[in-house]
């Protein structure tokens, strides 16, 4: 099984909300869509599903063009990040509501159902109405609805955007599980680099209607193609600085210097972008070639289990992400330490020169 | 500006409660101290929201008192309890301009002209809503709507304190540090009691001096976001703070510390027989994933696991592993390599913490010195 979208474009009223995709998803494949807000995902997702027919361009089911072929025609599930269920039948009914729509017998129905059920954790409250049980569980029964059949497609837009943190972390370790013995394809989308990493799997990264880049998940946040791509796929955001090479030496804004390294030393000699993630700038000296920075905090921001610290200069602004819950008031003066080796350099059309090499090997 | 103390206070809905379940508040004793920042931090339906009804007058307690300044206000309607609230939603007048809305609440209670001009401008510089004093506030961005409704609350100079409900829900999350930044900063300005309620860890986190966890209706700790992360008196503050949150296996003890399964976890002598002095059967160990110590190779006091699982989160890794049938997660720096076959792990005993029906013994208790860094 496979879905291929060629050269596929789709405008509304003159505006375009996808421009010329091309993608390939295999079946069995986990596919995360990530993007900002109104970057298309959902768009996309409902051009796959058949709910809405491209502009331009073909989409292929096994080889087979379904272009113009109308959702109830193609094998489909989709969750939506509103928990759709129907408020007048219960858990159970609601799960089984696909297979009663494609004439399965009631025996196979009750084995899937209780199967489906047992699988998300919601066996207890079968015989509930959806409005009795908490957003979780809700949740939980419309993606059990998409589950229980066998789709060769399964769309899941946003799907855990309305719950709290620790439900998300459960039904994100949960649905890895699920798939992981699927056939089908799934496509997620989501507009967190975080869960685009916690799910795993291919990463396709789409910015304003645009495929950025898509690939295995962490090549594709090693490894961005371009600026937008790095921006995309960094939470906290990749610290970005403009620096100007010369012969011997990096400058940032004529106040800060560092030599050359091996890496940076073949360069061309003129204006870049440089990228710092910021997981890798730290409070102490951890490399010899460590750039020492004094900064101000802005703000220490803390999640619980990490901080994120925002730091500023006269000049330019930082984000550091540090484990561990550290206390910092606001304008108290710190020392950062930038290392050289681990540098994004990208140009100043935003494509990508350098990124920091990496060990495949431990991945 | 105030102290809120909530005395003795529980809450039914039901009318004749029978038993602990029957509460949505479970009987509490709790001051917000006059100028502090707070956050109410807690999963949906863990009572937070009947707290905050509570607080602002929206809902009467069915038992206990809640006290402004020593004074009971149980019966004082929301209104006139100078309490100002911030919604997840901006309520603001959109037809009005930036300005008017901010000066409502002012000339609400007849405050002559001149003075509701320099409070308006001076709340608008804090906020940074000078430049659009003169909008129309429909034609504002959530954010910017979110800083009114703020100020709003904040020009009344009666004010006693702020509560927040889940305040930055709207806001592009882009933004949201941003003015996580400035209701910090309003804060140390005005020096007004405020109380943030939320579900997310980093929201209360950030703002908060202090963090109320509540859970089934109680305040399970009242504690610093350090405190929370680095000893949290309750399974749950484990639990919940942190991603993933804190490993708790349930154990019993043995002659040197606790077991669980054939597995030995030797335990400080003194916490050990303060263990031993506690009757119940209901016993958990609990350590953090970041504070597990991950050895290459076989050592002394480290338990041997399999590795059944790598998330990799690009700052870090999660490995998930089978310590003799448990589930044990560790955090793993991005630069570290997952060692070949077995792992090895140990728990440093700094961090390894022991739950009792479900609260935190500590056998001697050291303050947690806030300047120092943790060593991961």
């Amino acid at each position: 099984m496979s879905l291929v979208l060629k050269n596929v474009s789709h405008e509304v009223g003159g505006q375009k909300y996808l421009d010329n995709v091309n993608l390939t998803l295999e079946s069995g494949s986990f596919n995360v869509l990530l993007g900002r807000t109104l970057a298309g995902k959902t768009t996309l997702m409902r051009l796959m599903a058949g709910l809405e027919k491209p502009t331009s361009g073909q989409i292929f089911m096994n080889g087979h063009d379904v272009t113009g072929v109308a959702v109830q025609k193609r094998n489909v599930s989709m969750v939506y990040q509103q928990f759709i269920n129907y408020p007048n039948l219960t858990v159970r009914e609601n799960i089984a509501s696909p297979l009663r729509l494609s004439k399965v017998s009631e025996n196979e129905i009750n084995k899937r159902v209780n199967e489906t059920a047992d699988m998300l954790q919601i066996s207890q409250y079968l015989d509930r109405l959806p409005l009795e049980l908490s957003g979780g569980q809700q949740q939980r029964t419309s993606m059990a609805r998409a589950l229980v059949k066998d789709a060769s497609l399964i769309l899941f837009d946003e799907p855990l955007v309305n719950l709290d943190y620790k439900l998300r972390e459960e039904l994100r370790s949960e649905l890895r599980v699920l798939f992981a013995e699927r056939k089908s394809i799934a496509v997620y989308a989501t507009t967190e680099a975080n869960e685009a990493m916690a799910l795993g799997g291919i990463t396709t990264l789409i910015h304003e209607g645009k495929i950025l880049q898509s690939g295995v998940v962490n090549q594709v946040y090693r490894g961005p193609k371009n600026i937008e791509a790095a921006k995309l796929f960094c939470e906290p955001p990749i610290n970005l600085i403009e620096g100007q090479i010369t012969l011997d030496e990096v400058s940032f804004f004529d106040s800060v210097h560092f030599p050359l390294d091996e890496k940076l030393k073949d360069l061309p000699k003129r204006k870049f972008i440089f990228g710092v993630k910021p997981s890798h700038i730290s409070l102490v000296p951890k490399n010899d070639d460590d750039l020492e920075l004094p900064m101000k905090v802005e703000l220490a921001e803390i999640s619980g289990s990490e901080t994120y610290l925002h730091v500023y200069n006269e000049q330019f602004s930082l984000i550091l992400q540090l484990s561990g819950v550290l206390n910092y008031a606001i304008e108290t003066p710190v020392n950062v330490y930038l290392p050289i080796h681990k540098l994004f350099v990208f140009d100043l059309d935003g494509l990508t020169i350098k990124v920091p090499t990496f060990d495949m090997e431990n991945l | 500006m105030a102290e809120i103390h909530l005395k003795s206070l529980a809450h039914s809905y039901l009318k004749n409660p029978n038993g602990d379940s029957d509460y949505a508040i479970r009987e509490m004793d709790h001051v917000w101290e006059d100028g502090g920042a707070y956050a109410l931090l807690g999963p949906s339906g863990c009572g937070k929201s009947t707290l905050l009804n509570i607080i602002s007058g929206l809902l009467e307690p069915s038992e206990g008192q809640v006290l402004f300044d020593g004074i009971e206000v149980n019966h004082i309607p929301p209104e006139d309890r100078n309490i100002a609230q911030v919604f997840q939603f901006p309520v603001i007048y959109d037809s009005m301009t930036v300005y008017d809305n901010l000066a409502f609440p002012l000339r609400n209670m007849k405050v002559p002209e001149v003075r509701v001009t320099s409070r308006v401008n001076e709340i608008a510089e804090a906020l940074e809503l000078t430049d659009v004093l003169k909008k129309k506030a429909s034609n504002l961005s959530p954010d910017e709507k979110q800083k009114i409704s703020m100020g709003r609350g904040l020009v009344r100079s009666d004010v006693s304190a702020i509560l927040f409900d889940e305040p930055l829900t709207v806001i592009d999350p882009h933004l949201k540090w941003k003015l996580r930044r400035k209701l910090k900063q309003i804060h140390e300005q005005f020096d007004i009691t405020m109380i943030y309620v939320t579900h997310d860890q980093l929201e209360a986190s950030t703002f908060a001096e202090k963090i109320a966890v509540m859970y089934g209706g109680q305040i399970v700790q009242f504690g610093t976001p350090r405190e929370l992360f680095e000893r949290p008196n309750h399974a749950f503050v484990g639990y919940f703070i942190g991603s993933p949150g804190m490993n708790l296996v349930d154990v019993k003890r043995s002659d040197t510390g606790v077991r669980f399964n054939t597995t030995d976890v030797p335990l400080e002598p003194s916490l050990k027989s303060l263990l031993d002095s506690l009757t119940s059967s209901n016993v958990k160990l609990g350590i953090r994933p970041e504070f597990i110590h991950v050895w290459e190779k076989k050592t002394e006091g480290a338990f041997e696991c399999s590795l059944d699982y790598v998330e990799d989160l690009g700052t870090y890794k999660i490995l998930t592993l089978n310590l003799d049938e448990e589930i044990i997660k560790v955090r793993l720096d991005e630069d570290r390599a997952i060692p070949n076959g077995k792992i090895y792990i140990s728990f440093p005993e700094q961090w390894l913490k022991i739950y009792v029906d479900e609260y935190l013994i500590e056998a001697d208790v050291t303050p947690l010195n806030d300047s120092s860094e943790v060593k991961l």
